[in-house]
Order: C-alpha cells, then sequence, then structure tokens
C-alpha cells in the first residue's frame, strides 16, 4: 500500500498548474487527493508528477454573483458542507453535502476534485447535473465554461481535455420563494459509495402547484440521471402520490442501470425509483411546511 | 524533498520523497507511532491526525503536501507530561477501547468534534466517528466517551459561580 514514485510541483497558480499538465501526459492534478491516493496506494494508479494545486488561494471561494452561486475548484467540501451562503441559495446542495464521504475525508476533499473524478456515485456530480451546473475549466490560458450535461461523458470520464484544469463550478440559484427539496441515498454502511441515490428540488406556487421540478438519480448509471421526462410530466401537478409514482416508475422503466456485486441492475432500477418519489415527495412537502410558516 | 513539518508545535526539517505519507514520515521519520497504520488507503482511519485543528486521514496526504502546515497528533494532545487530556480520561474512565488500535484517532477525531460542537447530540457523535473502525468495542462505550468529555469540557467552561 505505497504509491510508486512520482515528481511533485506546487505550482503558484491555475496556468502555472496548466503548463506542467501539457509538459507531461502522465501528471495528473492533486488537491484534496481522498480519491487519487488511495488510488495510488493500491497503485491503480501511477503518474509521473503531482501537480498539487490545494494552495491555490485564487481558487477556493463561494461567490453570489447575483443569480447564482460559483465554488472555486479547490474549496473544501467541509467548507460548502458549512457554508450559511449555500444553505441559503442552494438547499439542495446543502442537503447532500454530509452524505459525501466522512468528515475526515470532507475536511480534506475538494468540490472541484469530486467532480473531476466523475464516480457515478458521487453526490457532487448529481447536483451539478441536477441543478444544471455550468463547470469551468482553464486550458491554455483561458477560460471555457461547459453545461454539466456535456461535461459528464460516462463514468470517471469528463470532457476536460489533456492538459486542462477545472476551475470553478456555478450553480444558478432559484429566484422563487417556497422551494422544497428532498435527498435520498442506500449504501452499505454510513456515507459509503451508494447504490442508489436521488435528488429533487420543486418550487410551488400559493396554492400548491408545482411550477418548477429539478429531478435526479445517481449511482445506477454511468453518470448521474436528469428526469427531464418527470419534470416535464409534474410541473402544473400538485405533486399527487400516485402521479408521482406512475411518473417517476415509467420514466425509469427503460433505462438501462449498472450492475455489479453489491447490487443487480433489478435493484438499482427498484430502489432509485423509490428514492425518487421520496425525494420529490419530501422536496414538495418541504414547500407546503414553508407556506404554512409565512 | 525537503519539507519543514510543524508537529505538535515543534518544527522539523525531514528529507523525503514525495511518495511517503504524512503517516509514514510521522512514524518512520519523527517516531511518532500514536498514528497507526492500518489500511493505508482511506478506509479505517487509523491514521487520524488534526491536520490545521481539522482530523484528516495521514496516509491520505503526501509528506509534502503538509509542509508548514500545524499538525498535532496523540502524542500532542496531554497538558503535560504524564497527564491525560480530558477526552483521553474520559475513554480510560468509560472503557472507550480495547486493544487499542483505533484509539488515538478516536480521542482525535472527539477532539476535532468538540472544538467544533460542545454538544453534540448521540446522532452526530455516531457521525463524526463513523469514519474510524473500531473491531474490538462495538462502540457503545466510545460514544458514551465522547458523550461524558463533551459534558465534563462544558462544565469546565462555565463560569465558577454557576456550577
Amino acid at each position: 500500500m505505497k504509491a510508486a514514485p512520482f515528481e511533485y510541483s506546487r505550482p503558484a497558480n491555475i496556468d502555472e498548474a496548466c503548463a506542467l499538465l501539457a509538459a507531461d501526459d502522465g501528471a495528473r492534478v492533486i488537491a484534496g487527493g481522498q480519491t487519487l491516493v488511495p488510488m495510488m496506494a493500491m497503485r491503480l494508479a501511477r503518474p509521473s508528477r503531482l501537480v498539487d494545486i490545494g494552495r491555490i488561494g485564487a481558487l477556493s471561494y463561494i461567490r453570489d454573483d447575483g443569480d447564482g452561486i460559483a465554488i472555486g475548484a479547490t474549496t473544501r467540501q467541509q467548507s460548502v458542507e458549512r457554508s450559511g451562503l449555500i444553505a441559503e441559495r442552494l438547499p439542495l446542495l446543502a442537503k447532500m453535502m454530509p452524505w459525501i464521504g466522512h468528515t475526515a475525508t470532507r475536511a480534506r476533499g475538494t468540490v472541484g476534485g469530486s467532480l473531476a473524478n466523475a464516480d457515478p456515485a458521487a453526490e457532487l456530480e448529481l447536483a451539478a447535473i441536477t441543478l444544471d451546473a455550468t463547470l469551468t475549466y482553464r486550458l491554455a490560458g483561458k477560460s471555457v465554461d461547459t453545461p454539466a450535461s456535456e461535461f459528464f461523458l460516462g463514468a470517471m470520464t469528463t470532457a476536460l481535455p489533456a492538459g486542462a484544469c477545472l476551475a470553478a463550478v456555478r450553480f444558478p440559484a432559484w429566484p422563487e420563494h417556497r422551494i422544497g427539496t428532498g435527498f435520498h441515498e442506500v449504501s452499505a454502511r454510513r456515507s459509503d459509495f451508494a447504490f442508489a441515490s436521488a435528488a429533487a428540488q420543486v418550487a410551488v406556487d400559493e396554492d400548491g402547484t408545482c411550477r418548477r421540478i429539478a429531478v435526479g438519480v445517481g449511482a445506477v448509471t454511468e453518470s448521474p440521471l436528469r428526469l427531464l421526462e418527470v419534470e416535464r410530466q409534474l410541473t402544473g401537478t400538485r405533486l399527487e402520490d400516485s402521479k408521482v409514482r406512475d411518473v417517476v416508475r415509467g420514466a425509469l422503466a427503460d433505462i438501462e442501470t449498472m450492475s455489479d456485486l453489491h447490487a443487480t441492475a433489478d435493484y438499482r432500477r427498484r430502489v432509485a425509483a423509490k428514492l425518487a418519489m421520496r425525494a420529490i415527495l419530501d422536496a414538495g412537502a418541504e414547500c407546503k411546511a414553508k407556506s404554512h410558516a409565512h | 524533498m525537503r519539507t519543514e513539518l510543524t508537529v505538535n508545535g515543534a518544527t522539523h526539517v525531514v528529507e523525503v520523497e514525495p511518495r511517503t505519507t504524512l503517516l509514514d514520515c510521522l512514524r518512520d521519520n519523527l517516531r511518532l507511532t500514536g498514528a497507526h497504520a492500518g489500511c493505508e488507503h482511506g478506509v479505517c482511519g487509523a491514521c487520524t491526525v488534526l491536520f490545521d485543528g481539522v482530523a484528516v486521514r495521514s496516509c491520505l496526504i503526501f509528506a509534502v503536501q503538509a509542509d508548514g502546515v500545524p499538525i498535532t497528533t496523540i502524542e500532542g494532545i496531554a497538558p503535560g507530561p504524564g497527564e491525560l487530556s480530558l477526552i483521553q480520561d474520559a475513554f480510560c474512565e468509560t472503557h472507550g477501547m480495547q486493544c487499542g488500535y483505533c484509539t488515538p484517532a478516536m480521542i482525535l477525531t472527539a477532539h476535532a468534534l468538540l472544538a467544533n460542537n460542545p454538544s453534540p447530540t448521540r446522532e452526530e457523535i455516531v457521525n463524526a466517528i463513523s469514519g474510524n473502525i473500531c473491531r474490538c468495542t462495538g462502540y457503545a462505550q466510545i460514544v458514551e466517551a465522547i458523550a461524558l468529555a463533551a459534558e465534563r469540557m462544558r462544565g469546565a467552561n462555565r463560569p465558577a459561580e454557576a456550577t
């Protein structure tokens, strides 16, 4: 359980990091290292050079830009988990953060690291896809924006070109007042990798009609899946239990789900549907509770 | 690579390969063997140390990344030689250990929790130690130890007339 030898660099800024990455095909970025280091310990990854961006202060921030929140790539997951701004403006993301790894890994793990790693079970990737985030990377001195729907190409695969370094992710914040969120996941032990997960955010108007809804399921397909058809069919409804159940089941019926030692494809489909229903119904109930409080 | 480590208040200059983990560096170069090597890939939590005050896994940090960052190991927790910290004391009192392999990490995790949350619920304590594996105790006395330590720390911080 010892990593193979490598060179180590700590660039002062992201462009220097990109130059180091461009100069060496075997170089990898390290920020928190909570996924990369175990891979290196098991010799599943053998980078020739680690480019440590973990201390580039300019990449660590949580900023409100009016209609969205931008989070720098090296922002620690724990900072997002504890941020009042995130709790207020991105309630779904706030709800999902404590589910990422354990306290000790969130203390080191970064937002950008998890997104660039693109694990199908990662909560941050599910949040980015469900909430329509935009990812920004730096390449050869230029910044490039990519919507989450085009950034994640499959399990552990992203659209990041060679020599590029992820710089930030921006989540649009919903302007509606009555917003509710729901998140559920199933794993073998607390904070282990999910077998299935589901996230939902809804906005309702005064009479309880769903005006806007975003739903996604994670860990069941190669990349988390946004359930656009569910969103279309539930917009304008009052999110009745039976309607939600039918629409979600229908949407997941034809999806090819992953299968492994821990959870079969059928199991994942069944559980994902159940969790998505619960997430949507929870989100609806949260809206109602807020309406009563007003 | 020349690396400056600040551990338990003392600064050490070490020469390490970049691939040397902070855990191996603490144990082999500095002879601080309280951080234990369990799984060496971030699963068991036995190597937990405080890194700038927060509990982290020292097997998932290369020593070169720790350059200049204040680190606390179990050896730096007691207030003085021959003494125990309040949390260590609570672990002894409630028998929050058996073989002791996970204990330094459990205690440091408890330190990080209580520094941030002086009145954790049982659920919050369980959550905090969920990344630390203990194969002996069944966790009950560990949770009890942390709750006892929290109670005493709250008492210790209260003004004299209120106690």
